[in-house]
């Protein structure tokens, strides 16, 4: 069935997969098509535990698709001559494919829980720093206002323009008002589903100063695409200056209105 | 004939009044017609009606898909042809449209393709083939499970013309965005309609499995003991498994999200849910409950979506390797594992979705562990190639490209299983190119590689093999190039399901790779061209094929191609398993099941 060159041809092909791939996350970098800049103090475990999984799947990647090309390429029925080998497997063979990579698909598991808990299960014991709302098609804020607790009238009202101050445990409710959305802030390495009816934690300490993007990540509707906004993260001092003018325009512009949005 | 006896049964009543002596009436041709070809009990036209409707929804799937790609590489940008069919916007494309798109892309592929393609068309042809029967254990139900596809096929179809469009709301259908009438245009009929259509698929396949389970297990040849079924009917039969136990939370699931809808029994919306200004509902449940439901069927799903492929790669593998699979035991108790750890798993998909995180890690542990019957099964595999005589038929290329591909969908679920790396690429393109990587690089690979396998035995010819092997080049290297560069999109962090993404700073620069990939994607669905002509004219001028072009083992290879109505024009004895090649001492490389033990019998027995 067909001649040398088809086996030969095909084995190549077989071959590009692990060539072209570990080239394509070997290039990607180059273009900037790679893990956004991390800005966050948690993120570096993220990043390396990704790196990691990289390094270990790569590894067995380019083995198992090495393996394939070398026996389409070896055994060949152009090219090899007498029959197959006549075997139906072995034991020995078995138990070593079984065991290592359950030892090491179990050490895995066990490497990555510290972090998990981390980010999703230890949460600072603080107030929170404020509340984010998702709603179609818009992240609506409320900062605590001048008497620095959340839910009382004097509360600041914002909507897709996110301050933090840098270097502080930043504590965030994260809620929904319509359907789901996910809060991911990928140079913070944040995601978190807002769902209806539940006032889910978000915690995160940035590292850096600058502007980065607010992202929703899960499909809200029609307008999902376009539900953007930015986070700001600054120096405490900038915060502050940008917290007292936002407390002042929103009291020169809707004295009441806070309080009665409040009161519903 | 039996189905002359079927249809005469139909008119006993008739009958007996008409004619004293009991002959049939005169068949009248219509009805002939309709009950061989049509309403046909015969597993085999059951079959192929299955293969030829899920192709056809193949077609659809894979022209929303290249829509969705276009919104993707060049958003807003006039859509050539179908923006003039749907006129909206000038040419462009609606974001609402897009969305839709996507949802039903997903559907038809998941719902009306590879389920049904997989299960009905190569579960009905083969089992009874394979296992040495003369038809399904219920005719009936199998003939009534190809036809509850069809109001499938009608409820999904006409969703696109109804007022406000298809479902919208994905493939998962998440509410409150699907069950709240004002979240999104799909949200009205559009969503009502794909409940009710996902209710038929789950119909038929229910029938499907029942009577998958019960054939395997009592219908199977004299000598055909369970562990020497081949890997294709351990996996349909696991597969069947599967479905009875996991589908019926998925109906409950979508009756309680049709009530919801209907009746505001509100199952799944919580007190006080606000859609676009509008109080929806009394509230009182939880949204997360349907994520639950969903994926306590939609995981162990994407093992039905899967495991028959692996069950027939490995059948095609042994086959042109020419040598016995290695270890057949280790195969079937892997894929018992993966079904039975299938169960166990369904969180990893709400690791960020509000659920505990405490029960995230668990799900974590689970999920880590279900890749290790995947790599087994791997690993046995190039056992299986390694010191063979390999021959690149077409159908091989195909099964080997599934083993290549299936490597990279397991390794990239190994990121994902990974908690803290999954709150990075959750929702990202990273996902979207491993089930890509399992499901179409995998699954969809599987059933080319089985359709150029069987189709000598559906239709008494062979395809061509030079097209056939154009068909595999092309798409092989067309499907990398659309679906390996998703991961490093989705290293970026770049969203799934966005009209458009490049107004973020993070994203922007990602366009002109998304626009090779659409490319890509053109370039894959027009090679399927030359599979549609070679498909079609090789059943009516391919080669005459035989009973057993491949020389391969199986029971099915016995019978005559296409086989008659009951299969066998002899009962089939198995004296063997199935992967018998390249023997020591035999005078040819295969010892097919029914080749009596005795060497000289043997000879005789291939006289012929
Ligand atoms: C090696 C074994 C596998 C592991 C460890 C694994 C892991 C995962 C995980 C953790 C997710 C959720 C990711 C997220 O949404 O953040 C996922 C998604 C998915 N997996 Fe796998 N997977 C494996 C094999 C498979 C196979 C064999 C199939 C299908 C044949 C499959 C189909 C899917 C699909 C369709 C989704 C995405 C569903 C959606 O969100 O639309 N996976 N997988
Ligand atoms: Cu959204
Ligand atoms: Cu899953």
């Amino acid at each position: 069935m067909g001649s040398r060159w088809t086996g030969m041809f095909s084995s190549f092909l077989f071959l590009a997969v692990p060539v072209l791939g570990v080239a394509t996350f070997a290039i990607a970098p180059a273009f900037n098509i790679w893990l956004p800049k991390d800005v966050s103090s948690h993120g570096a475990t993220i990043d390396s535990l990704f790196m990691f999984i990289l390094i270990l799947t790569g590894i067995v990647f380019v083995i198992t698709e090495g393996l394939l090309f070398w026996f389409l390429w070896k055994y060949d029925a152009a090219k090899a001559t007498g029959p197959a080998t006549y075997v139906h497997g072995n034991h020995t063979l078995e138990v070593m494919w079984t065991l290592i990579p359950a030892g090491i698909l179990l050490f895995l598991a066990i490497y990555q829980m510290n972090t998990w808990a981390n980010v999703k299960m230890r949460r600072p014991a603080m107030a929170p720093t404020l509340e984010v709302v998702g709603r179609q098609f818009e992240w609506r804020l409320r900062y605590p206002g001048r008497d620095g607790t959340l839910g009382t009238p004097d509360d600041l009202f914002l909507v897709n323009d996110l301050h933090v101050p840098v270097d502080e445990d930043i504590l965030i409710q994260l809620k929904s008002m319509d359907v789901l959305h996910s809060f991911f802030l990928p140079n913070l390495r944040v995601k978190q589903d807002a769902v209806p009816g539940m006032k889910i934690p978000v915690w995160f300490k940035a590292t850096q100063t600058g502007q980065f993007d607010i992202v929703c990540a899960e499909l809200c509707g029609w307008g999902h695409y376009k539900m953007a906004g930015q986070i700001t993260i600054e120096s405490r001092k900038d915060f502050n200056a940008w917290l007292e003018s936002m407390y002042a325009k929103q009291e020169a512009t809707q004295p009441e209105q806070a309080a009665v949005a409040l009161a519903q | 004939m039996a189905t002359a006896t079927s249809s005469s049964t139909l008119v006993t009543g008739a009958a007996l009044t008409a004619s004293p002596n009991r002959q049939a009436p005169k068949p009248r041709p219509v009805m002939e017609f309709l009950s061989t070809y049509v309403f046909s009990k015969d597993h085999k036209v059951i079959g192929l009606q299955f293969l030829f409707s899920t192709l056809l929804w193949f077609l659809i799937g894979g022209l929303l898909a290249l829509a969705v790609r276009w919104q993707i590489a060049w958003p807003w940008s006039d859509v050539p042809v179908l923006g003039k069919l749907f006129a909206q916007q000038g040419g462009q494309m609606a974001p609402e449209f897009y969305t839709m798109l996507f949802t039903m892309h997903a559907t038809v592929m998941i719902f009306l393709v590879i389920i049904p393609i997989l299960a009905g068309a190569f579960g009905n042809f083969l089992i009874p083939l394979m296992i040495g029967a003369d038809d399904m254990a219920f005719p009936t139900l199998n003939m009534l499970s190809y036809w509850f596809m069809w109001p499938a096929f009608l409820f999904f179809g006409a969703s696109f013309f109804v007022e406000g469009g298809a479902a919208s709301s994905g493939w998962t259908s998440y509410p409150p965005l699907s069950t709240n009438v004002a979240a999104a245009p799909g949200s009205g009929w559009g969503q009502t309609l794909w409940l009710l259509g996902l209710t038929m698929v789950g119909v038929s396949s229910m029938l499907g499995s029942v009577n998958y389970m019960t054939t395997i297990i009592l219908m199977r040849a004299p000598g055909m003991t369970m562990f020497r079924l081949p890997m294709t009917i351990w996996a349909m039969f696991i597969t069947a498994v599967l479905q009875a136990f996991a589908l019926p939370v998925l109906t409950a699931a979508g009756f309680m999200q049709l009530a919801d809808r209907t009746i505001g029994t509100g199952f799944f919306s919580p007190e006080g849910n606000m859609v676009n200004n509008a109080l929806t509902s009394t509230g009182g449940g939880q949204p997360l409950l349907w994520q639950h439901l969903f994926w306590f069927y939609s995981h162990p799903a994407v093992y039905i979506m899967i495991l028959p492929a692996m069950g027939m790669v490995s059948d095609i593998m042994t086959c042109f390797a020419r040598k016995p699979l290695f270890g057949y035991r280790p195969m079937v108790y892997s894929i018992a594992g993966i079904a039975g750890l299938g169960f166990i798993v369904w969180g990893h998909h709400m690791f960020i979705s509000g659920m505990n995180p405490a029960l995230g890690m668990t799900f974590m542990v689970s999920t880590m562990m279900i890749a290790l019957p995947s790599a087994v099964k791997t690993f046995n595999w190039l056992g299986t190639v390694w010191g063979g005589r390999i021959q690149f038929t077409t159908a091989m290329l195909f099964a080997l490209s599934f083993v290549s591909m299936f490597i990279i969908g397991g390794l990239s679920g190994i990121f994902m299983a990974a908690t803290p790396v999954d709150i990075f690429i959750h929702d990202t393109y990273f996902i979207v190119a491993h089930f890509h990587y399992v499901l179409f690089a995998g699954t969809a690979m599987g059933v080319w590689a089985a359709i150029y396998f069987w189709f000598p035995k559906m239709f008494g010819r062979t395809m061509n093999e030079f097209w056939g092997k154009a068909h595999f080049f092309l798409t092989f290297i067309f499907l990398n190039g659309t679906f390996f560069t998703m991961h490093i999109l989705g290293a970026v962090g770049f969203p799934r399901r966005l009209a458009d993404a490049y107004h973020y700073e993070t994203f922007h620069h990602l366009q002109p790779l998304n626009a090779f990939m659409t490319w890509c994607a053109i370039g894959m669905v027009a090679s399927q061209i030359i599979f549609a002509i070679n498909f079609f004219w090789s059943m009516f001028f391919g080669p005459i094929a035989g009973r057993n072009p491949w020389r391969a083992n199986g029971l099915e290879w016995t019978a005559p191609s296409p086989p008659g109505h009951g299969n066998f024009d002899f009962q089939p004895v198995v004296y063997r398993g199935p992967y018998e090649y390249s023997v020591p001492g035999a005078d040819k490389d295969y010892l097919m099941q029914t080749d009596p033990p005795n060497a000289a019998a043997a000879a005789l027995a291939a006289a012929p």
